[in-house]
């Protein structure tokens, strides 16, 4: 955000918040010891508005559930940034002072009157007025969001849309404000701290400033690498698909069940001349792989650090030996490095860790030790007397404002790629549930007493008017493929709504119905908004 | 303590006092708002506390922890009275070990208390508590072990109803309210809704009432099938704290191992991010990890 890829505030303040936004987010479910933050913050008086299609688990903890049409959330978002200009209440200082672009920004959310947005929505106007009041007058608010926002093709203009409301109001870089993407995976923040991403290094360092590489290069004994950003998940997809990229090293990753229109994706992987696997399993990828490099499992059998949603790094550490062959990912790098005539050593996992300290200045104070003393450190932390960051853009409030100001960027409502029409006239969206996790590969190994065969939930009145029952097998068919699967009632669902999950592909192949779509930005797929129908068999 | 510490370090509330207590004739200066029993431990004065916990709001219901007031004509609940200033306070009279050695007794003469901390034990001996001295007849709360999901069991002839597990499953952690406190007097027991199984309940598996109990009646399935089994040995057990590897949430665990298989699942209760709580995932989705070494 502004820069600076992480959420702005730490869980804590939720619970000393007035107002919390969770936008295309079953936290309940998906994040539930965040949710017990947001619990302890309603506790102590805080409103909850829920955005979300489904009216979920989450919802019903709301104040205010908005039930948005799937992928119409730049349309929400927009109109509630022309009812707050409209009611005087933008905060013209800061925007005045701290950001750009309000200009362009005021004059395209200007056609997103609440008849528009109700239209778009399917939001009542007076909900979506009310909403936006409120987030305006509340001393403190939070905007929390979660895939909802981001399994979009434009999930960066979805993004862009939440943050111009919290710039509009001043909502950001203060306690108990803010905008939190809450990440799906322990290390999905990691990564992209540690250059896991095209074009940055660790530290969010980018590649391509001639200072910064040069850095990098020296420290690494004056090593090659390139200067221009490298492809993410999509793109690498699409250079396969060219034939350009013809060999893949995938490290914990089960892209085979994971992607968006997986015959694609399958097809595309067994296509590559050489494909490489590292994981923990022998993955459904794996099986598709040229050679397979058993891994240890990082959170239990090795060393290391993990950063989360509140930007802390954390350590994990090794509880468990790996089972016989399997081994530690730094020390299999380390190992191809040297194949590959590149000597790095055998360094263990904190000389790494060490190297990245001197190289990222976010990382600069955290050392192993100060990890384990302060119970980890949120970033940036620059030097070893630095408390570490409980919130960002406090330099947004400084006069003049610290650094760069804030952009707001006028972003226009897209609807969502895979059109319903009479063919396919049923939404088709996805999510997780409480008790598992992404393909399944892991929850599925314990028995949850929670857990039930995967089906396809329709609103009760879609299964009257469709005269299917609840438990009948149904062929749910998208536009790139069809499944057979049983029909669950859920009253949850509004009706021209369904909702399925990626938990069990060995019983029900959702992503043969997904969409690949995708942001070109963020490289994220449309996993959220499929069109499909429904016939009985 | 260190959640209101944490909180004075960012949240600019009310200024807050000192007031003067005295403690069995020693003066001190406690933090306005913080209870007889924060004050005992700044004196480091052991009371024993067994319905007790920093993360929970104190239900009063066990009476172990009764202190003497000066002026008060009943005995007082040292973790849930706030101090106030000139406040007299005992914490070794008479009437004091009487009550506290009492509440022991009327325990242990009724609970199955053996898997209680050795800390328990302690004050057992402290005050001189003999259960054995109401016979063998005394009525018990003994009765089978509740075995009716793969994840943990209930055995309430180890339940000395402190209302933790109830606290935690409602407003003070999870919300789920699932379980609650059924009946009255001596047949008050922690029930599901209409006593249904617990997969019939509201439960959600979090595991957070298991965190939280300090008797061991309520406990993983794997502990309760290594007891059975006879193969439980804490003193060959490591506890590594790592991350969960599910979302991105960051919350700590405490990895029980032993014989190279984690057999239990806790998380610290001062840590930041999860005040000792987690999910269903986290508490018990770890088998896949050990799977792989059976293949």
């Amino acid at each position: 955000m502004f820069g600076a890829g992480g959420g702005t505030s730490s869980y804590r303040e939720a619970e000393e918040t007035n107002l919390v936004i969770l936008w295309g987010s079953n936290a309940r479910e998906t994040h539930p010891i965040f949710f017990h933050h947001l619990l302890r913050g309603i506790r102590n008086g805080a409103r909850l508005v829920a955005v979300d299609p489904r009216r979920t688990s989450s919802g019903e903890w709301a104040d205010v559930w908005l039930g948005i049409d799937v992928g119409s959330d730049i349309a929400l978002a927009n109109a509630m940034a022309r009812v707050i200009i409209h009611a005087g209440l933008a905060n013209d200082e800061f925007i005045a002072r701290a950001t750009t672009g309000y200009e362009e920004f005021a004059a395209c959310v200007e056609a997103y009157t609440l008849e528009v947005a109700e239209r778009e929505t399917g939001v009542p106007a007076a909900a979506i007025r009310d909403v936006a009041l409120e987030y305006a007058r509340a001393e403190r608010a939070m905007i929390c969001w979660t895939l909802g926002i981001t399994e979009h093709h434009n999930a960066t203009d979805n993004v862009l849309a939440l943050i111009n409301l919290a710039l509009l109001t001043g909502k950001v870089g203060r306690y108990g404000c803010g905008l939190n993407p809450l990440r799906g995976q322990n290390n999905v923040q990691g990564g992209g701290d540690m250059g896991a991403i095209p074009a940055r290094l660790p530290g969010f360092q980018d590649l391509q400033d001639p200072a910064i590489h040069e850095k990098f290069s020296r420290a690494w004994g004056g090593a090659e690498f390139p200067h221009t950003k490298g492809y993410h998940l999509t793109e690498m997809f699409e250079a396969m698909e060219h034939g350009e990229l013809k060999a893949l090293y995938i490290v914990g990753e089960n892209p085979a069940r994971s992607e968006a229109d997986q015959t694609r994706a399958v097809g595309l992987l067994s296509g590559l001349e050489h494909l490489v696997v590292q994981d923990i399993f022998l993955t459904q990828t794996a099986e598709l792989a040229h050679v397979v490099l058993p891994a240890a499992a990082g959170w239990a059998e090795s060393e290391g650090t993990v950063t989360n949603s509140e930007r802390r790094v954390q350590r994990v550490r090794r509880a468990l030996e790996p089972p016989a062959g399997a081994r530690d990912d730094v020390d299999i790098i380390c190992d191809l490095a040297r194949r590959l005539g590149c000597d790095f050593g055998n360094p263990t996992a904190e000389q790494v860790w060490d190297e990245c300290r001197r190289l990222s200045p976010m990382h600069t104070g955290m050392s192993y030790g100060r990890l384990d003393e302060l119970g980890g450190i949120q970033w940036p932390c620059p030097d070893e007397s630095h408390p570490g960051t409980p919130f960002l853009h406090a330099r947004l409030w400084e006069d003049p404002v610290g650094g760069p100001r804030a952009p707001l960027f006028a972003v226009e409502h897209d609807p969502p790629v895979d059109r319903l029409t009479e063919e396919f006239p049923i939404r088709l969206t996805t999510g997780r549930r409480l008790d598992s996790f992404n393909t399944g590969v892991q929850t599925n190994e314990y028995t949850s007493p929670l857990r039930s065969k995967e089906a396809l939930l329709i609103s009760p009145a879609d299964g009257e008017r469709l005269g299917v029952a609840d438990g009948e097998s149904v062929r749910a068919s998208s536009r790139r493929g069809s499944v057979q699967v049983p029909i669950r009632f859920d009253s949850t669902l509004r009706p021209g709504l369904a909702f399925m999950t990626l938990h069990f592909p060995d019983q029900v192949a959702t992503n043969v119905l997904t969409i690949d779509a995708t942001d070109p930005k963020s490289g994220t797929a449309e996993f959220k908004a499929s069109a499909i129908r429904i016939d009985k068999v | 303590m260190w959640w209101r510490v944490m909180a004075e370090a960012v949240f600019v509330g009310l200024p807050k006092r000192f007031v003067k207590v005295s403690i069995d004739g020693q003066e001190l200066d406690v933090l306005e708002g913080l209870t007889i029993l924060d004050a005992c431990r700044q004196l480091d004065i052991d009371t024993p506390t067994l319905c007790q916990l920093e993360t929970l709001t104190p239900v009063n219901v066990c009476r172990v922890c009764v202190v003497e007031v000066e002026g008060s004509r009943v005995l007082v609940p040292a973790c849930s009275r706030k101090v106030e200033a000139g406040m007299k306070i005992r914490t070794d009279s008479e009437r004091v070990r009487h009550s506290r050695r009492l509440v022991l007794e009327l325990l242990a003469s009724s609970v199955d208390m053996s898997l209680c901390s050795a800390q328990v034990g302690g004050w057992m001996s402290r005050y001189g508590a003999t259960p054995q001295r109401f016979g063998d007849s005394v009525a018990t709360v003994a009765q089978p072990v509740k075995i009716d999901n793969d994840l943990y069991v209930r055995d309430y002839s180890r339940c000395i109803l402190c209302y933790k597990c109830v606290e935690a499953c409602g407003v003070d952690a999870q919300n789920t309210f699932a379980i609650g406190v059924a009946g009255r007097g001596f047949d008050s027991h922690i029930s599901t809704e209409f006593t249904v199984p617990l997969p019939e309940s509201a439960c959600v598996y979090c595991g957070n009432c298991i965190g939280v109990c300090p008797t061991g009646a309520l406990m993983f399935k794997s502990e309760h099938d290594m007891r059975q089994a006879g193969t439980w040995d804490e003193s060959r057990q490591t506890v590594t704290e790592t991350v969960c590897p599910y979302c991105g949430v960051g919350c700590m665990l405490e990895l029980h191992v032993q014989d190279n298989s984690i057999v239990k699942v806790t998380s610290p209760l001062n840590n930041s991010v999860t005040a000792g709580h987690l999910c269903v995932k986290g508490r018990f989705g770890f088998q896949f990890v050990q799977r792989r070494k059976q293949e």
